[in-house]
Order: structure tokens, then sequence, then C-alpha cells
């Protein structure tokens, strides 16, 4: 079993702090370790729950219901693309195809330079702008090929 | 129809925030200080119980009502449990809505200026902002004003000698629709699951940590300084129709000009859908859904409908969040209730059987209709549906959600939707012909 880093744990001692009941930062616990590690592997799961205070089984449940925890490596950037309502009517068909054409990549997967995950989103609260996506913790939107090859180009 | 600029006042083009001395000198914190100084906590319930202020996180449930279930222990100090929670959902994930984001962006003073007044109605002592994960802009702008409004002692203990405790707290989400339905989101902030939970006992009595705990929306909890400021009677003739007060409406999809706009609460969708520029390439108006993914579809023929609470659910559809989503002509009806019923099967939490598998079922339907590969019956399959997964028959409301815009699109557009059945596609449908089905099970 591998032990969490200083700052990983007292971040998430910090965020355990915040509760009545200390072991309702699971959520939390599990974003920081990812925020460090950039995914969540079964042993950095565990070592997780030791400081939270809860059983593995307990955060495996928790970290497989939540899209935004990653239990696969995944790129130095994820994309992920609204597929709801308002990007579909504006054209988010289009510019998976041109995505998926670009990087060569489906859903779920990464290049194979380790720069870009591409994954579907539900509705990012960005209607108004769509087709709409997001980049690490950017936004996008008003997508259009020629914008999307833009963006691309900002993230090394 | 004017804009009616209350909870917007302060917002600038950009959303560039509104700081605390900014806020202040614009009046913020004002009503704040005037509760603490002149208010009882049941006495702010009282007045946004005349306000008529309703939920507009979807359900419009009435906010001084909600309030008045909270238990209260002024009287038996000795009883009062370990926390009261007051919990602001902000997961805002229903399709087509961006409504919260604007009011947390643009003026987080106001929302947390909103939270201390509301949690000291309440009685509450620790408050929570439930954001989505995605919201890491909100989350540092609510941060800093919370910060600055530690500073300045509107927070913390013993808040401007008034006695009165409160501390807020902001949590991320990781994802996943089911959070935003208000007892689902107290197991997400327990750090479970977010697996509904059953009702009663309602929030009000076992909530958060089993603690007595109040929900409520971003939007509807930032109106009440603007109540405890104006006075009831103020608010309620801000209303254009039954509803009094304003509403944050927004239009996506194809209209010329998407976006937000503060107008009267009863403003007729006509008036709103000319405000956001009209109809995309002077095309005519399809559907559209009035308030997010889960209110039912209205036609060009509901253009005089008030926006209000009353007045769309004449009409046969919900207010809902007030982000309508406009479809022009040449939009299929069978593309948008799939991607609709996609959404809605895949966000299904998976604890009742009606929603776990019924919706995944409504989902091939429609990709069949759309490839054209229907069977003959499968119109009357999805009406079936519509029954066995409403109102009633699943653990809690994302599975009827999801049958609003389906049921309606039934209504509205059943031919379009049958003539998508090719005419030599064999007999093999997938269930009973449906008459016998509804009659017997449902
Ligand atoms: C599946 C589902 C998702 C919901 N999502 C949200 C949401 O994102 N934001 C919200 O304010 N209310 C949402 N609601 C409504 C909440 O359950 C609850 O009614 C609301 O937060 C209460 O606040 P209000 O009375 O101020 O509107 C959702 C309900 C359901 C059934
Ligand atoms: S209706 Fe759907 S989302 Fe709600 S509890 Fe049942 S399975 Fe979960
Ligand atoms: S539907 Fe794509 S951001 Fe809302």
């Amino acid at each position: 079993m591998i032990e969490l880093s200083q700052t990983e744990i007292e971040a998430i001692r910090h965020e355990m702090s915040l509760y009545e009941d200390p072991g309702a930062a699971t959520i939390e616990a599990l974003k920081i370790v990812q925020e460090h590690r950039g995914w969540v592997s079964d042993e950095a799961l565990e070592a997780a729950a030791v400081v939270v205070g809860v059983t593995p089984t307990q955060m495996e449940a928790v970290a497989t219901f939540y899209n935004l925890i990653f239990r696969q490596p995944v790129g130095r950037h994820v994309i992920m693309i609204c597929d709801s309502i308002s990007c579909y009517l504006t054209g988010y068909e289009e510019i998976l195809a041109y995505l998926k054409k670009t990087l060569g990549i489906e859903f779920g997967q990464t290049t194979p330079d380790d720069r870009f995950t591409l994954l579907p989103i539900c509705c990012l609260g960005d209607c108004d702008n769509g087709p709409s996506m997001r980049v690490g913790e950017d936004y996008h939107g008003r997508l259009t090929p020629d914008r999307v090859d833009a963006i691309l180009a900002e993230y090394k | 129809m004017d804009e009616t600029r209350v909870l917007t006042r302060n917002i600038r083009e950009g959303r560039e925030p509104v700081w605390r001395a900014e806020y202040e000198a614009a009046g913020g914190w004002e009503a704040f200080k005037k509760t603490l100084a002149e208010l009882k906590p049941t006495e702010v319930g009282e007045l946004v119980k005349e306000a008529g202020l309703r939920g507009r996180g979807g359900a419009g449930f009435p906010t001084g009502m909600k309030w008045s279930f909270m238990p209260r222990f002024e009287e038996r100090p000795e009883e009062r449990p370990a926390h009261v929670y007051l919990v602001i959902n902000a997961d805002e994930m229903e399709p087509g809505t961006f409504k919260d984001r604007l009011l947390m962006e643009g003026d987080p003073h106001q929302l947390i200026e909103a939270m201390a007044i509301s949690s000291y109605a309440i009685g509450a002592d620790i408050a929570y902002v439930f954001l989505r994960g995605e919201y890491v802009e909100c989350q540092r702008r609510l941060q800093k004003a919370i910060d600055e409004a530690t500073e300045a002692g509107y927070l913390g203990n013993d808040i401007l000698g008034s006695g009165y405790n409160l501390k807020i707290y902001l949590h991320m989400s990781a994802g996943r629709y089911i959070c935003g339905e208000e007892s689902a989101l107290l197991s997400a902030l327990e750090g479970r699951r977010a697996v509904p939970r059953h009702k009663p006992p309602f929030p009000a009595a076992s909530g958060l940590f089993g603690q007595p705990t109040t929900v409520n929306n971003v939007e509807t909890i930032c109106n009440v300084p603007h109540i405890v400021s104006n006075g009831a009677d103020w608010y309620k003739q801000l209303g254009a129709h039954k509803d009094g007060g304003t509403k944050l409406f927004g239009a996506s999809g194809h209209v010329n000009r998407p976006g937000l706009a503060e107008m009267p609460l009863g403003t007729r969708m006509g008036d709103l859908l000319e405000h956001f520029g009209g109809i995309r390439e002077g095309r005519r108006l399809k559907a559209l859904l009035p308030g997010g993914g889960s209110t039912p579809l209205l036609t060009a023929d509901h253009l005089d409908t008030p926006m209000d609470y009353e007045g769309v659910g004449a009409a046969g559809s919900r207010l809902g969040t007030g982000t309508m989503v406009v479809m022009d002509e040449t939009t299929p009806i069978v593309g948008v209730l799939k991607n609709l019923e996609h959404f809605y099967a895949q966000e299904s939490c998976g604890w009742c059987t009606p929603c776990r598998d019924g919706l995944p079922w409504v989902e091939r339907i429609l990709t069949n209709l759309e490839a054209g590969k229907g069977h003959p019956g499968d119109i009357e399959l999805l009406e079936l549906h519509t029954k066995l997964l409403g109102p009633g028959k699943t653990f809690c409301a994302h599975a009827p959600g999801a049958m609003g815009p389906l049921e309606s699109g039934l209504k509205y557009f059943r031919d379009e939707l049958a003539a998508l059945i090719p005419d030599d596609s064999d007999t093999l449908s997938l269930t009973e012909p449906a008459n016998t089905a509804s009659n017997s099970q449902v």
C-alpha cells in the first residue's frame, strides 16, 4: 500500500474538519488525490480511505458513482464535450465528429502522446454558448471546427 | 416587456464580479444588518411567505412554507440539536439551465448575504453551498466573498453583537445530475452515493447528518435580501401575472440571441422569445422546453402563456428553471426526445427498477425510430412508459421528469413519430399490444 503525500493528507484533513461527520469528506479526498496524481488508482483510493476513516469498499462505491472521478489514467488535458439538448441543437454532433477525427480517438480514449482524453459530459451550464466543451477547467463555447483547432493548440 | 433587474442589478456584462466594497456601496449587506437588528427569525419567514416566493430550482414549492416546517428551538434551547443546516442547491445540471451560474459569478456577495439572512430565519448555524464540480469559477468567487464577509464580521460567532453564529462552507460535487434532487444531494454531502432518500421524513425533520435541514435553490435564496429590504407588497407587485417577483429567464437553442434576462414572473412567452431575438434564420417555432429538460414541451400555440408557475402549469407544462430550450421548425422531434432520454437513462441513479430499466428501453426505442428501424407498437410502448415511469411509480422525481418531454412529444407530434416506422417493418414489436398492457398494469 502506498502513502499519500503530506500535502494531500493535510488538504484532506482540512476538508474533514468542515463536516459534523469527518467521514463525509470522501468525495473531497478523491478529488484531492486526483488533483495530485491525475487519476485515482486502487492504491491511492485505499490510502485515501485510511485518511478519511472509511473502508476501501465505501470509498470505491463513491468513486464509481461520480463521473468526475477518474479510475483510469487520463491525458494531461481532459476534454469534456457537452452532449445535452441545447448543444445538440446547435451542432454538437459536427463538433464531436471533428474532435474525434482531429484527435484520432473515440470517447473514453487518450491520444498516444498522453495529451488529450475525450469524454462526453451532460449540460455544462453554458447552454447559451452551445456547442460547448470544457478542457481541463476552462470553458469554450460557440465551437466551430476552426475554433476547435485554435483551442486545442493552447493545450500542450 | 422590459428587463426588471433586482437579482441582477449589480451584475455586469462579462460578469466581472462585484466585491464587498462595491457591493456595500450599492446597499449590500444592509438587509442582513436590518434582519439582525429588527427582525425575529420567524418574522423573516413570515415576510417570505407573504411575498409568495416560490422555489426556482424546478419544483416551485413555496419557500416560506418550507421554512415553516423547520423545528424551532428558541423556546426550548436545551433541545437544540448539535447543528441546524441550510443547504444551497447549486448543482445546476438540468439540461438547458445556466442561470444560477450567472448569479454566483456576477454577484457572489448577494448569495452569501442571502444565505446569512435565510440561515438566521430557519435557525441554522452552518450553511453549505452544494456546487456542481464544473463550477470552479463560482467556487473561487464565492470563497472570496465568504472570506471578505468573515473579515467584515458578517459571518462567524456573535455576528455584529447579535449573539447569532453562522459558518458557510462550499462543497464541490463530482458530477451526476441526481445530486440535484434534494435528498440525494444530502446523501452526496454526507460523502455517499447520491441516492435519493425516502420521504418522509422530510429534510426539515431529518436532513443532513440527521439534523433539521432546509434545501433551497440559489436563485430562490437570492430573492430574500430584496424582500427583507423592500417588503412583501413591493415584491408581489413585481410579477406580471399571478405569481410575484422576477425570474431569471433564459433561452438557448434556435434563437438569435441566446442568453439570460431578468423579467417579471408572468411575462408572455412570445415576448420572451422576442427578447432573445426570435427564432434563427427567420424560421418558425416548432416547440420549446419552457424551463429545462424535464418540463413538458410547448408549441407555437402557447405563445400567449404567461411564464409563471400558474400560467405554464395551465398550459400543460411547468415553469421549471425558467430557461427555455427553443427548437425551430426544421428540428426532428425524435432526435430531441432521444437526446433527452439518453441523458435521463445515463443519469438514473439505478436505485429503482422502472427508472433504471425503463429509461434505457425508452432510449432504445427512440434510437430505433430515428434510424428508421422502428416497429409497429413502438408509439404505444413509449406511451406505456410514460405511465409506468410517471409520478408515484418511482422512488424519486427523476423518472417522472424524464417522462415530461416524452409524453408531450407524443401528444403534439404523434404523427411525425409514427411516420418513422417503416411500412415493411415486421410485427415483431417489443411488447404486447399497448391497450391490454395499459389497462391491466398501470
Ligand atoms: C433529478 C432532479 C434534479 C434536480 N436538480 C436540481 C438542481 O440542479 N438545482 C436545484 O436547485 N434543484 C434541483 N432539483 C429540485 C430539488 O429537488 C429541490 O426541489 C430544490 O433544490 C428545492 O429548492 P427550491 O425550493 O428553492 O426550488 C432537482 C430535482 C430532481 C428530481
Ligand atoms: S427514479 Fe431513477 S433516479 Fe430516482 S431513485 Fe429511482 S432510479 Fe434513482
Ligand atoms: S446543453 Fe450544453 S451546456 Fe447546457
